[in-house]
């Protein structure tokens, strides 16, 4: 690395970024001391702090420096994807926040388990719930790589060893109780590294006549400002396909609905989720501002393949000097708060499910105790991604976050809506929709990933598997339940009183 | 000394039968998962689900329609509103606002619902 003054600014906010994640990870740390501090906060995190965490960790690189490179080169129809990921948190709140919050169960395999009584759908879940998982760590642990060399150019594999390292550091210490402060500080670091870059630039803009943004460089205005997938028919069953994965898979991210375990009652967990709808809102109104300047004062990133560098450029492009450094170093700050946030909550929610299901059990004659099981846990859910990231070429961070959001919406999805509003569903139904959803969405996003000689329909219905395999996955779930009438755990009753009364009311919650 | 009569005071003495403390009807009904009780949890589950399913349609009609209606009219694209594309005003800066709205409508009903069933079940049997 040769030294370069330019490089300063970057280097000076990762390492800030990092001590103070390390500093409120360790100060929450005198707060957790039982099991249940590690892995559900002991459910005693009010909705605006739980909200301004959910909000953190939701908001990773691909909302951070994803959706303004995607918009600045494909247009208005990528407008769905930050839409998408604040609307799965409004079908989340109508369908399953105090619900969910209410089965009392830790994470997604317990809920399964408490709800069918049934070891097969405990193992499905956990292994859909790991794989997801690290399906998503991965682009985060590559972004890290990716952000560091832009910023600071540094050699790759440096980004996603620290994203690793201080993750690693900062679960193992103090697991959910920590990370949720941590998280929380993370939301306003991000929301402040968009906003105030964003308040400059807009005041250049001003000063330089507000040069009209809609018709500038790069391609017809037309195209770049219409909703919608190229290609007729295809680009239209591409947007829709999209609207089903983003708005239907949110509920089904395993790091997202962990979270819900933390709210101390139902009303809590809906008066949470709706903050959340609130300061996603906040934050996705910035991604367009630099998107447009950006046709403006950075046309040459549109057809060079690093437009995710947008948000980490555009501030040196739109003001050389102080100002200019200084603004990069928030941004970049913003930008590795972002992996750090999301990489914590999937670290949380994968260790949880392997304490329970793996580390947790009797190895012989000796059996670990909770806190070391969920951090040798943690070592696996961290480590085995992030040897995947550096080991294997990139992916590309959007793509695979696509894969995990299908997945999930084909998978997680129908089981919880069907297992919270349907007294009908059984244990076989719900392994057999888990199958044809999990394989059909990984079939196909795996095929899209690893082949491109596909084209035409059929690239374009494995592309985008949501709007066919969610239909496949729910419909299958209820035929083979309606099949197998006579399996219906005989507590059903007793769990859908639970999950649907409110706590005021004093009745036998099984 | 006043010729006036003192004011008069009820005198009440502890009540010598202590009347039963009456488990409400409803909860007791659930729990044994009586035929009414399987009707008042059927009512609850009933309204929030319609609710939700409600919102749900609004979302879809306000939210899904917007791809269709675009592929059916692009001129619309080239619509302007102070200066920026319609597109853009919808689904970058309207959206939110929209969503928070459904949101917020739904919480205040759900737990109105909430309420009134906790209401029903905690009426005492006379």
């Amino acid at each position: 690395m040769s030294p370069d003054l330019s490089a300063v600014p970057g280097v000076v906010a990762v390492t800030l970024v990092t001590l103070a994640t390390l500093a409120i990870g360790t100060w929450g740390l005198r707060f957790s001391r039982t099991t249940s501090d590690f892995f559900v906060a002991s459910r005693t995190v009010g909705p605006r702090l739980n909200a301004s965490a959910i909000g953190g960790e939701y908001l990773s690189a691909a909302s951070f420096l994803g959706v303004a490179g995607l918009l600045l080169v494909f247009g208005a129809d990528m407008l769905w994807y930050p839409v998408g990921w604040t609307a799965g948190y409004l079908v989340l709140l109508v369908l399953v926040a105090a619900p969910l919050r209410r089965s009392g169960a830790y994470t997604l395999p317990d809920f399964a388990e408490a709800r069918l009584g049934s070891r097969r759908v405990r193992a499905a879940c956990s292994v859909l719930v790991v794989l997801i998982g690290w399906l998503y760590l991965l682009p985060q642990f590559q972004g890290a790589s990716v952000t560091l060399t832009a910023a600071i150019g540094a050699p790759r594999w440096l980004g996603a060893v620290i994203v690793a390292a201080v993750v690693l550091a900062n679960v193992t210490s103090g697991g959910m109780r920590s990370i949720t402060f941590v998280q929380a500080f993370q939301y306003w670091l991000k929301l402040t590294a968009l906003l105030v870059p964003a308040a400059f630039l807009l005041v250049v803009w001003f000063g330089d006549g507000a040069p009209d943004l809609t018709t500038a460089a790069g391609g017809g205005a037309d195209s770049w400002s219409l909703p919608l997938g190229e290609g007729g028919g295809q680009g239209l069953y591409v947007t829709y396909s999209l609207i089903v994965a983003t708005f239907l898979g949110t509920m089904g991210l395993p790091h997202v609905v962990v979270r819900f375990y933390t709210n101390p009652d139902g009303r809590a967990a809906r008066r949470t989720t709706l903050v959340v709808l609130g300061l996603l809102g906040m934050f996705y109104l910035l991604p367009p501002v630099y998107a447009a300047l950006g046709r403006v004062y950075a046309p040459e990133l549109i057809g060079s393949g690093r437009s995710e560098a947008l948000v980490l450029e555009l501030p040196r492009l739109m003001l050389p000097g102080t100002t200019g450094d200084l603004l990069t170093g928030l941004v970049t700050a913003g930008a590795f708060a972002a992996f750090l946030s999301t990489s914590s909550g999937l670290a949380i929610a994968v260790a949880g499910v392997l304490s329970q299901d793996v580390t947790g059990r009797r190895f012989g004659t000796h059996r670990l105790s909770g806190v070391t099981a969920f951090r040798v846990g943690a070592v696996f859910a961290v480590v085995v991604p992030c040897a995947l990231a550096l080991s294997s070429p990139d992916v590309g961070v959007a793509r695979t976050v696509g894969l995990a959001f299908a997945v999930a919406a084909s998978t997680f999805c129908p089981l919880l809506v069907l297992g919270i509003w349907w007294r009908g569903l059984t244990a076989s139904g719900a392994v057999a929709g888990l199958l044809v959803g999990g394989l059909g969405s990984g079939a196909a996003v795996g095929w899209t990933l690893v082949t491109s000689g596909t084209t035409g329909w059929p690239a374009v219905l494995l592309g985008q598997p949501a709007a066919w395999s969610v239909p496949a996955a729910a419909l299958t779930m209820v035929a083979v339940s309606l099949w197998t009438k006579d399996q219906a755990p005989a507590h059903t009753h007793r769990f859908m009183v639970r999950l649907h009364t409110p706590e005021s009311v004093l009745v036998d919650r099984g | 000394m006043s010729e006036q009569p003192p004011v008069r005071v009820r005198v009440t003495g502890p009540a010598r039968r202590r009347t039963v403390a009456a488990a409400p009807t409803g909860t007791r009904e659930i729990d044994a998962d009586t035929a009414l009780g399987a009707i008042y949890m059927g009512s609850l589950v009933r309204d929030q689900l319609r609710l939700a399913l409600r919102i749900l349609l609004l979302l879809a009609v306000s939210m899904g329609g917007l791809p269709l209606v675009f592929h059916l009219v692009p001129r619309l694209a080239d619509t302007t509103v102070v200066g920026v594309p319609l597109p853009w005003v919808l689904l970058g800066v309207l959206v939110y606002p929209w969503l928070i709205t459904l949101g917020w409508a739904f919480v205040r009903r759900a737990e109105r619902h909430e309420h009134d069933f906790a209401d029903l079940v905690a009426e005492v049997e006379r």
